[in-house]
Protein backbone atom coordinates (compact mmCIF):
# COMPACT_ATOMS: atom_id res chain seq x y z
CA UNK A 1 0.00 0.00 0.00
CA UNK A 2 1.35 3.01 -0.83
CA UNK A 3 0.75 6.49 1.49
CA UNK A 4 1.21 9.56 1.41
CA UNK A 5 4.19 10.27 2.64
CA UNK A 6 5.70 8.29 -0.84
CA UNK A 7 4.86 11.79 -2.88
CA UNK A 8 8.06 13.59 -3.81
CA UNK A 9 7.08 16.91 -2.49
CA UNK A 10 5.42 15.71 1.01
CA UNK A 11 7.27 19.13 2.83
CA UNK A 12 5.51 21.24 0.24
CA UNK A 13 2.44 19.94 0.46
CA UNK A 14 2.71 20.39 4.54
CA UNK A 15 3.59 23.85 4.45
CA UNK A 16 0.37 23.99 1.79
CA UNK A 17 -1.54 22.65 4.55
CA UNK A 18 -0.44 24.40 6.81
CA UNK A 19 -1.59 27.65 4.83
CA UNK A 20 -4.70 26.31 4.37
CA UNK A 21 -5.47 25.53 7.97
CA UNK A 22 -4.27 29.33 8.71
CA UNK A 23 -7.24 30.42 6.52
CA UNK A 24 -9.86 28.09 8.27
CA UNK A 25 -12.41 30.10 10.24
CA UNK A 26 -12.96 28.51 13.61
CA UNK A 27 -16.05 26.78 13.80
CA UNK A 28 -17.16 26.93 10.33
CA UNK A 29 -17.20 24.22 7.83
CA UNK A 30 -15.98 23.59 4.87
CA UNK A 31 -17.20 21.56 1.87
CA UNK A 32 -15.56 21.63 -1.72
CA UNK A 33 -16.66 19.42 -4.52
CA UNK A 34 -14.08 18.02 -6.84
CA UNK A 35 -15.58 17.68 -10.47
CA UNK A 36 -13.75 14.84 -12.10
CA UNK A 37 -12.77 11.42 -11.60
CA UNK A 38 -9.42 11.40 -12.30
CA UNK A 39 -9.17 14.56 -9.06
CA UNK A 40 -10.88 11.84 -6.78
CA UNK A 41 -8.16 8.90 -8.00
CA UNK A 42 -5.30 11.48 -6.61
CA UNK A 43 -7.14 12.22 -3.16
CA UNK A 44 -7.97 8.81 -2.27
CA UNK A 45 -4.20 7.24 -3.79
CA UNK A 46 -2.39 9.85 -1.71
CA UNK A 47 -5.03 10.45 1.14
CA UNK A 48 -4.97 13.89 0.52
CA UNK A 49 -7.97 14.39 2.93
CA UNK A 50 -5.43 13.66 5.86
CA UNK A 51 -3.66 16.51 5.03
CA UNK A 52 -6.69 19.02 5.31
CA UNK A 53 -8.30 19.96 8.63
CA UNK A 54 -10.96 18.53 9.89
CA UNK A 55 -13.10 21.34 8.68
CA UNK A 56 -12.64 20.51 5.20
CA UNK A 57 -14.73 18.23 3.61
CA UNK A 58 -14.05 17.14 -0.05
CA UNK A 59 -17.02 16.00 -1.93
CA UNK A 60 -16.69 13.62 -4.75
CA UNK A 61 -18.94 14.87 -7.74
CA UNK A 62 -20.46 13.52 -11.00
CA UNK A 63 -17.25 13.78 -13.39
CA UNK A 64 -16.61 10.22 -14.38
CA UNK A 65 -18.24 9.64 -17.67
CA UNK A 66 -18.32 5.84 -17.54
CA UNK A 67 -20.24 6.07 -13.77
CA UNK A 68 -23.01 8.44 -15.68
CA UNK A 69 -24.32 6.28 -18.53
CA UNK A 70 -27.90 5.32 -17.66
CA UNK A 71 -28.56 1.23 -17.76
CA UNK A 72 -30.53 1.55 -20.46
CA UNK A 73 -27.75 3.41 -22.80
CA UNK A 74 -25.69 0.43 -22.06
CA UNK A 75 -28.83 -1.88 -23.14
CA UNK A 76 -29.38 -0.14 -26.66
CA UNK A 77 -25.73 -0.45 -27.00
CA UNK A 78 -25.77 -4.26 -26.55
CA UNK A 79 -29.12 -3.98 -28.96
CA UNK A 80 -26.79 -2.31 -31.70
CA UNK A 81 -23.79 -4.85 -31.34
CA UNK A 82 -25.95 -7.98 -31.41
CA UNK A 83 -27.41 -6.87 -34.93
CA UNK A 84 -26.72 -8.61 -38.17
CA UNK A 85 -23.04 -8.07 -39.53
CA UNK A 86 -22.30 -5.36 -36.18
CA UNK A 87 -18.87 -4.62 -34.94
CA UNK A 88 -19.13 -2.54 -31.65
CA UNK A 89 -16.16 -0.68 -30.55
CA UNK A 90 -15.82 1.00 -27.16
CA UNK A 91 -12.71 1.95 -24.93
CA UNK A 92 -11.72 -0.62 -22.43
CA UNK A 93 -13.54 1.55 -19.12
CA UNK A 94 -16.74 0.51 -21.04
CA UNK A 95 -16.41 -3.48 -21.05
CA UNK A 96 -17.85 -4.29 -17.23
CA UNK A 97 -20.39 -1.31 -17.24
CA UNK A 98 -23.67 -3.29 -16.72
CA UNK A 99 -26.75 -2.93 -17.84
CA UNK A 100 -30.30 -4.51 -16.80
CA UNK A 101 -28.86 -7.82 -18.64
CA UNK A 102 -24.71 -7.38 -18.46
CA UNK A 103 -22.59 -5.66 -19.73
CA UNK A 104 -20.51 -5.81 -23.12
CA UNK A 105 -18.15 -8.47 -21.62
CA UNK A 106 -21.22 -10.14 -20.94
CA UNK A 107 -22.45 -9.81 -24.96
CA UNK A 108 -19.11 -10.78 -26.37
CA UNK A 109 -18.94 -13.80 -24.45
CA UNK A 110 -22.95 -14.25 -25.91
CA UNK A 111 -21.72 -13.70 -29.48
CA UNK A 112 -21.91 -10.22 -29.96
CA UNK A 113 -18.64 -8.56 -31.42
CA UNK A 114 -17.71 -6.23 -29.43
CA UNK A 115 -13.66 -4.71 -29.55
CA UNK A 116 -11.80 -2.65 -27.08
CA UNK A 117 -10.13 0.46 -29.06
CA UNK A 118 -7.81 2.91 -27.92
CA UNK A 119 -9.47 5.67 -30.37
CA UNK A 120 -12.37 6.38 -32.05
CA UNK A 121 -9.56 6.33 -35.13
CA UNK A 122 -8.77 2.64 -34.56
CA UNK A 123 -12.83 2.03 -34.68
CA UNK A 124 -12.53 3.78 -38.28
CA UNK A 125 -9.52 1.75 -39.09
CA UNK A 126 -11.82 -1.74 -38.58
CA UNK A 127 -14.81 0.15 -40.44
CA UNK A 128 -12.55 0.35 -43.30
CA UNK A 129 -11.35 -3.34 -42.95
CA UNK A 130 -14.37 -4.99 -42.88
CA UNK A 131 -15.97 -3.00 -45.88
CA UNK A 132 -18.88 -5.49 -45.10
CA UNK A 133 -19.86 -5.04 -41.55
CA UNK A 134 -21.08 -2.07 -39.88
CA UNK A 135 -18.86 -0.67 -37.62
CA UNK A 136 -20.69 1.47 -34.19
CA UNK A 137 -18.36 3.18 -31.94
CA UNK A 138 -19.87 3.47 -28.49
CA UNK A 139 -19.12 7.27 -27.74
CA UNK A 140 -18.27 8.41 -24.54
CA UNK A 141 -16.98 10.81 -22.50
CA UNK A 142 -17.50 14.91 -21.42
CA UNK A 143 -15.68 17.45 -23.87
CA UNK A 144 -12.42 15.98 -23.59
CA UNK A 145 -13.49 12.85 -25.95
CA UNK A 146 -16.39 14.36 -27.63
CA UNK A 147 -14.13 16.48 -30.01
CA UNK A 148 -12.37 13.13 -30.87
CA UNK A 149 -15.82 11.29 -32.09
CA UNK A 150 -16.56 14.57 -33.97
CA UNK A 151 -12.97 14.52 -35.43
CA UNK A 152 -13.58 10.87 -36.77
CA UNK A 153 -17.26 11.39 -37.88
CA UNK A 154 -15.21 14.24 -40.10
CA UNK A 155 -12.70 11.93 -40.94
CA UNK A 156 -14.87 9.00 -42.31
CA UNK A 157 -17.22 11.24 -44.30
CA UNK A 158 -14.07 13.00 -45.56
CA UNK A 159 -13.05 9.92 -46.83
CA UNK A 160 -16.40 8.58 -47.96
CA UNK A 161 -16.26 5.40 -45.55
CA UNK A 162 -20.31 4.48 -45.21
CA UNK A 163 -20.28 1.48 -42.67
CA UNK A 164 -19.06 3.77 -39.80
CA UNK A 165 -20.95 5.47 -37.02
CA UNK A 166 -20.97 6.61 -33.51
CA UNK A 167 -23.47 5.49 -30.68
CA UNK A 168 -23.30 9.27 -28.85
CA UNK A 169 -23.38 8.98 -25.48
CA UNK A 170 -21.36 12.05 -24.93
CA UNK A 171 -21.99 14.23 -22.01
CA UNK A 172 -21.57 18.00 -21.21
CA UNK A 173 -20.47 19.30 -17.19
CA UNK A 174 -21.97 22.73 -17.09
CA UNK A 175 -25.11 21.47 -16.93
CA UNK A 176 -24.58 18.88 -14.16
CA UNK A 177 -22.49 21.81 -11.69
CA UNK A 178 -25.73 23.30 -12.48
CA UNK A 179 -28.21 20.19 -11.48
CA UNK A 180 -26.05 19.65 -8.73
CA UNK A 181 -26.24 23.80 -7.62
CA UNK A 182 -29.98 23.41 -7.60
CA UNK A 183 -30.27 20.12 -6.07
CA UNK A 184 -31.65 20.70 -2.19
CA UNK A 185 -29.38 17.92 -0.76
CA UNK A 186 -26.02 19.56 -0.52
CA UNK A 187 -24.83 22.94 0.49
CA UNK A 188 -20.99 23.43 -0.78
CA UNK A 189 -18.82 26.40 -0.58
CA UNK A 190 -16.61 25.55 -3.82
CA UNK A 191 -15.05 23.52 -7.02
CA UNK A 192 -12.38 22.02 -8.02
CA UNK A 193 -12.75 22.63 -11.57
CA UNK A 194 -12.00 20.00 -14.03
CA UNK A 195 -8.51 20.10 -15.57
CA UNK A 196 -8.47 18.26 -18.99
CA UNK A 197 -12.27 19.46 -19.69
CA UNK A 198 -11.27 22.64 -19.52
CA UNK A 199 -8.43 22.30 -21.64
CA UNK A 200 -11.59 21.79 -24.33
CA UNK A 201 -14.05 24.15 -23.06
CA UNK A 202 -11.58 26.71 -21.22
CA UNK A 203 -12.70 28.72 -18.45
CA UNK A 204 -15.36 30.89 -19.31
CA UNK A 205 -18.58 29.07 -18.71
CA UNK A 206 -18.13 28.54 -15.57
CA UNK A 207 -18.35 32.01 -14.38
CA UNK A 208 -21.84 31.75 -13.78
CA UNK A 209 -21.71 29.48 -10.71
CA UNK A 210 -19.22 32.52 -9.18
CA UNK A 211 -21.45 35.53 -10.52
CA UNK A 212 -25.40 33.52 -9.64
CA UNK A 213 -24.32 31.09 -7.10
CA UNK A 214 -21.67 33.00 -5.32
CA UNK A 215 -19.45 29.87 -5.38
CA UNK A 216 -15.43 29.94 -6.28
CA UNK A 217 -14.27 27.56 -8.64
CA UNK A 218 -10.57 26.98 -9.33
CA UNK A 219 -9.64 24.48 -12.49
CA UNK A 220 -7.19 22.44 -11.20
CA UNK A 221 -4.31 20.16 -12.14
CA UNK A 222 -4.28 16.50 -11.28
CA UNK A 223 -0.65 16.29 -8.98
CA UNK A 224 -1.71 16.47 -5.34
CA UNK A 225 -0.11 19.81 -4.99
CA UNK A 226 -2.57 21.09 -8.01
CA UNK A 227 -4.74 19.99 -5.83
CA UNK A 228 -3.50 21.43 -2.48
CA UNK A 229 -2.84 24.27 -4.52
CA UNK A 230 -6.57 24.84 -5.45
CA UNK A 231 -8.08 24.25 -2.42
CA UNK A 232 -5.70 27.21 -0.75
CA UNK A 233 -6.75 29.07 -3.79
CA UNK A 234 -10.65 28.65 -2.54
CA UNK A 235 -10.35 29.28 1.19
CA UNK A 236 -8.27 32.01 0.40
CA UNK A 237 -11.28 33.36 -2.21
CA UNK A 238 -13.66 32.34 0.74
CA UNK A 239 -11.45 34.49 3.44
CA UNK A 240 -11.64 37.29 1.45
CA UNK A 241 -15.30 37.55 0.48
CA UNK A 242 -14.51 36.61 -3.10
CA UNK A 243 -16.28 34.16 -5.39
CA UNK A 244 -14.56 33.81 -8.51
CA UNK A 245 -12.95 31.53 -11.48
CA UNK A 246 -9.42 30.90 -11.18
CA UNK A 247 -7.22 29.28 -13.22
CA UNK A 248 -4.76 26.94 -11.12
CA UNK A 249 -4.02 24.70 -14.02
CA UNK A 250 -2.62 27.22 -16.31
CA UNK A 251 0.46 25.07 -17.64
CA UNK A 252 -2.46 23.00 -19.48
CA UNK A 253 -5.33 24.87 -19.67
CA UNK A 254 -6.12 27.96 -21.87
CA UNK A 255 -8.94 30.53 -20.61
CA UNK A 256 -10.26 30.39 -23.61
CA UNK A 257 -10.11 26.56 -24.36
CA UNK A 258 -9.48 24.72 -27.53
CA UNK A 259 -11.32 26.71 -29.98
CA UNK A 260 -10.66 24.06 -33.09
CA UNK A 261 -12.42 21.65 -30.74
CA UNK A 262 -15.36 23.41 -29.93
CA UNK A 263 -15.79 24.11 -33.03
CA UNK A 264 -15.39 20.71 -34.55
CA UNK A 265 -18.09 19.37 -31.85
CA UNK A 266 -20.28 21.93 -32.83
CA UNK A 267 -20.06 20.76 -36.52
CA UNK A 268 -20.92 17.52 -36.01
CA UNK A 269 -23.41 17.67 -32.71
CA UNK A 270 -26.03 19.37 -31.07
CA UNK A 271 -27.70 19.47 -27.31
CA UNK A 272 -30.09 16.84 -27.04
CA UNK A 273 -33.33 18.71 -25.29
CA UNK A 274 -32.34 16.14 -22.48
CA UNK A 275 -30.16 13.25 -21.30
CA UNK A 276 -30.50 10.91 -18.20
CA UNK A 277 -27.30 10.80 -15.79
CA UNK A 278 -26.87 7.81 -13.67
CA UNK A 279 -28.30 8.21 -10.55
CA UNK A 280 -29.37 11.85 -10.90
CA UNK A 281 -31.73 11.64 -13.52
CA UNK A 282 -32.99 13.89 -16.32
CA UNK A 283 -30.70 16.64 -16.82
CA UNK A 284 -31.73 19.38 -19.89
CA UNK A 285 -29.52 20.00 -22.47
CA UNK A 286 -27.01 18.16 -20.95
CA UNK A 287 -25.72 15.39 -23.72
CA UNK A 288 -25.23 15.53 -27.14
CA UNK A 289 -26.53 14.02 -30.41
CA UNK A 290 -25.36 13.64 -33.69
CA UNK A 291 -26.74 16.27 -35.98
CA UNK A 292 -28.81 15.78 -38.71
CA UNK A 293 -26.60 16.80 -41.46
CA UNK A 294 -24.63 13.53 -40.09
CA UNK A 295 -27.46 11.39 -40.12
CA UNK A 296 -25.81 8.57 -42.08
CA UNK A 297 -22.55 8.56 -39.06
CA UNK A 298 -25.65 8.45 -36.45
CA UNK A 299 -25.91 4.70 -34.65
CA UNK A 300 -29.25 6.34 -32.94
CA UNK A 301 -30.67 7.04 -36.77
CA UNK A 302 -29.59 3.96 -38.37
CA UNK A 303 -30.37 1.04 -35.42
CA UNK A 304 -33.65 2.71 -34.18
CA UNK A 305 -32.54 1.65 -30.66
CA UNK A 306 -35.47 0.72 -28.14
CA UNK A 307 -34.57 3.31 -26.03
CA UNK A 308 -36.17 2.00 -22.94
CA UNK A 309 -35.27 3.78 -19.47
CA UNK A 310 -34.46 1.31 -16.67
CA UNK A 311 -34.58 2.22 -12.89
CA UNK A 312 -30.98 1.83 -11.42
CA UNK A 313 -30.84 -1.21 -8.87
CA UNK A 314 -32.46 -0.76 -5.35
CA UNK A 315 -29.20 -1.58 -4.28
CA UNK A 316 -27.15 0.77 -5.66
CA UNK A 317 -26.51 4.31 -4.13
CA UNK A 318 -24.59 5.57 -6.67
CA UNK A 319 -26.51 8.70 -7.24
CA UNK A 320 -25.99 9.90 -4.16
CA UNK A 321 -22.38 9.00 -4.74
CA UNK A 322 -22.52 10.80 -7.69
CA UNK A 323 -23.87 13.85 -5.76
CA UNK A 324 -21.32 13.85 -3.37
CA UNK A 325 -24.27 12.98 -0.80
CA UNK A 326 -23.38 9.76 0.42
CA UNK A 327 -19.47 8.45 0.81
CA UNK A 328 -18.92 5.52 -0.68
CA UNK A 329 -18.32 3.46 1.98
CA UNK A 330 -21.79 4.65 3.30
CA UNK A 331 -23.49 2.52 0.51
CA UNK A 332 -25.06 -0.19 1.93
CA UNK A 333 -23.89 -2.56 -0.63
CA UNK A 334 -20.08 -1.27 -0.88
CA UNK A 335 -17.52 -3.60 -0.65
CA UNK A 336 -19.95 -6.50 -0.14
CA UNK A 337 -22.24 -7.13 -2.63
CA UNK A 338 -20.93 -4.34 -4.92
CA UNK A 339 -16.72 -5.26 -5.69
CA UNK A 340 -14.69 -4.12 -8.82
CA UNK A 341 -14.37 -7.99 -10.06
CA UNK A 342 -18.61 -8.00 -10.01
CA UNK A 343 -20.06 -3.92 -10.00
CA UNK A 344 -23.62 -3.44 -9.22
CA UNK A 345 -22.82 0.33 -9.65
CA UNK A 346 -20.70 2.06 -11.77
CA UNK A 347 -19.30 4.14 -9.97
CA UNK A 348 -17.02 1.23 -8.77
CA UNK A 349 -16.33 -0.12 -12.71
CA UNK A 350 -13.98 2.73 -13.66
CA UNK A 351 -11.04 3.64 -12.12
CA UNK A 352 -12.17 6.78 -11.76
CA UNK A 353 -15.35 6.25 -9.81
CA UNK A 354 -15.42 7.06 -6.39
CA UNK A 355 -15.95 3.97 -5.44
CA UNK A 356 -13.39 1.81 -7.57
CA UNK A 357 -11.02 4.43 -6.12
CA UNK A 358 -11.98 4.32 -2.45
CA UNK A 359 -12.13 0.74 -2.67
CA UNK A 360 -8.52 -0.01 -4.29
CA UNK A 361 -6.70 2.17 -1.85
CA UNK A 362 -8.66 0.75 0.54
CA UNK A 363 -7.21 3.59 3.18
CA UNK A 364 -8.73 4.44 6.40
CA UNK A 365 -9.58 7.80 6.03
CA UNK A 366 -10.35 10.02 9.23
CA UNK A 367 -14.10 10.02 8.34
CA UNK A 368 -13.79 6.08 8.30
CA UNK A 369 -12.09 6.23 11.48
CA UNK A 370 -14.15 8.64 13.14
CA UNK A 371 -16.68 6.05 11.99
CA UNK A 372 -15.65 2.96 12.87
CA UNK A 373 -14.44 4.20 16.81
CA UNK A 374 -18.14 5.39 17.03
CA UNK A 375 -19.40 2.32 16.73
CA UNK B 1 -9.79 6.96 -21.19
CA UNK B 2 -10.01 9.85 -19.16
CA UNK B 3 -6.27 9.97 -18.68
CA UNK B 4 -4.37 12.84 -21.28
CA UNK B 5 -0.87 11.20 -21.35
CA UNK B 6 1.93 13.28 -22.48
CA UNK B 7 3.88 12.28 -25.62
CA UNK B 8 6.69 13.84 -27.40
CA UNK B 9 6.10 14.49 -31.15
CA UNK B 10 9.20 12.55 -33.02
CA UNK B 11 8.07 13.11 -36.36
CA UNK B 12 5.56 15.17 -38.78
CA UNK B 13 4.24 13.42 -42.11
CA UNK B 14 4.04 15.26 -45.05
CA UNK B 15 1.60 13.38 -46.94
CA UNK B 16 -0.77 13.39 -43.87
CA UNK B 17 -0.30 17.23 -41.95
CA UNK B 18 -3.35 15.67 -39.32
CA UNK B 19 -1.25 12.75 -38.24
CA UNK B 20 2.65 13.01 -36.25
CA UNK B 21 4.16 10.51 -34.86
CA UNK B 22 4.45 10.32 -31.26
CA UNK B 23 6.69 9.04 -28.22
CA UNK B 24 4.71 8.19 -25.11
CA UNK B 25 6.67 6.36 -22.48
CA UNK B 26 9.07 4.43 -25.14
CA UNK B 27 5.87 3.05 -27.15
CA UNK B 28 5.74 5.07 -30.63
CA UNK B 29 2.54 5.32 -32.26
CA UNK B 30 0.83 7.77 -34.62
CA UNK B 31 -1.58 10.51 -33.28
CA UNK B 32 -4.20 12.91 -34.92
CA UNK B 33 -2.95 16.35 -34.13
CA UNK B 34 -5.51 18.10 -36.03
CA UNK B 35 -7.18 19.70 -32.83
CA UNK B 36 -3.79 21.74 -32.57
CA UNK B 37 -3.73 22.84 -36.20
CA UNK B 38 -2.98 26.55 -34.86
CA UNK B 39 -0.30 25.30 -32.85
CA UNK B 40 2.44 24.86 -35.59
CA UNK B 41 4.39 21.19 -33.66
CA UNK B 42 7.52 20.38 -34.61
CA UNK B 43 9.43 17.35 -33.53
CA UNK B 44 10.14 17.97 -30.12
CA UNK B 45 7.43 19.42 -28.69
CA UNK B 46 5.27 17.48 -26.42
CA UNK B 47 1.28 17.32 -26.73
CA UNK B 48 -1.15 16.11 -23.97
CA UNK B 49 -2.68 12.92 -25.67
CA UNK B 50 -6.42 12.29 -24.81
CA UNK B 51 -7.80 9.04 -27.17
CA UNK B 52 -5.53 9.31 -29.94
CA UNK B 53 -5.85 13.17 -30.68
CA UNK B 54 -3.59 15.90 -29.23
CA UNK B 55 -5.53 18.28 -27.28
CA UNK B 56 -3.17 20.98 -25.58
CA UNK B 57 0.45 21.70 -26.44
CA UNK B 58 2.53 21.57 -23.37
CA UNK B 59 5.82 22.86 -22.26
CA UNK B 60 8.61 19.66 -21.78
CA UNK B 61 8.45 20.37 -17.59
CA UNK B 62 5.21 19.92 -17.68
CA UNK B 63 5.49 16.70 -19.59
CA UNK B 64 8.01 15.09 -17.45
CA UNK B 65 5.79 16.37 -14.14
CA UNK B 66 2.73 14.70 -16.23
CA UNK B 67 4.72 11.73 -16.68
CA UNK B 68 5.86 11.21 -13.23
CA UNK B 69 2.34 11.62 -11.67
CA UNK B 70 1.09 8.85 -14.57
CA UNK B 71 4.09 6.28 -13.71
CA UNK B 72 3.25 6.41 -9.68
CA UNK B 73 -0.65 5.41 -10.51
CA UNK B 74 0.43 2.48 -12.08
CA UNK B 75 -2.38 -0.01 -13.07
CA UNK B 76 -4.44 2.73 -15.07
CA UNK B 77 -1.66 4.06 -16.71
CA UNK B 78 -0.42 0.78 -17.79
CA UNK B 79 -3.72 -0.06 -18.96
CA UNK B 80 -3.35 3.05 -21.27
CA UNK B 81 -0.48 2.53 -22.32
CA UNK B 82 -1.41 -0.87 -23.76
CA UNK B 83 -4.62 0.64 -25.16
CA UNK B 84 -2.17 2.87 -27.06
CA UNK B 85 0.27 0.32 -28.30
CA UNK B 86 -2.18 -1.32 -29.75
CA UNK B 87 -3.83 1.30 -31.49
CA UNK B 88 -2.86 1.44 -35.44
CA UNK B 89 -4.40 4.89 -36.09
CA UNK B 90 -3.97 5.75 -39.97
Amino acid sequence: MRFVDEFRDAEKAQALAAQIAALCEPGRQYKFMEVCGGHTHTIYKHGLEDYLPESITLVHGPGCPVCVIPMGRVDDAIFIARQPDVIMTSFGDMMRVPGSNGAFFDANAQGADIRMVYSPLDSLKIARQNPDKRVVFMAIGFETTAPSSAMTVLRAKADGIENFSIFCNHVTIIPAIKAILDSPDLRLDGFIGPGHVSTVIGCRPYEFIARDYGKPLVCAGFEPLDLLQSIYMLMLQLAEGRSEVENQYTRVVPWDGNLKALQVIGEVMELRPYFEWRGLGFISHSALRVRESYASFDAERQFLVPGVRVADPKACQCGEVLKGVLKPWECKVFGTACTPETPIGTCMVSPEGACAAYYNFGRFTRERVKEATRT
Amino acid sequence: MCLGIPGEVVELMDDRPDLAKVDVSGVRRAINIGLLENEKLEPGDWVLIHVGFALSKIDEEEAKAALDFLEGIGQAYADELAALADSKIE
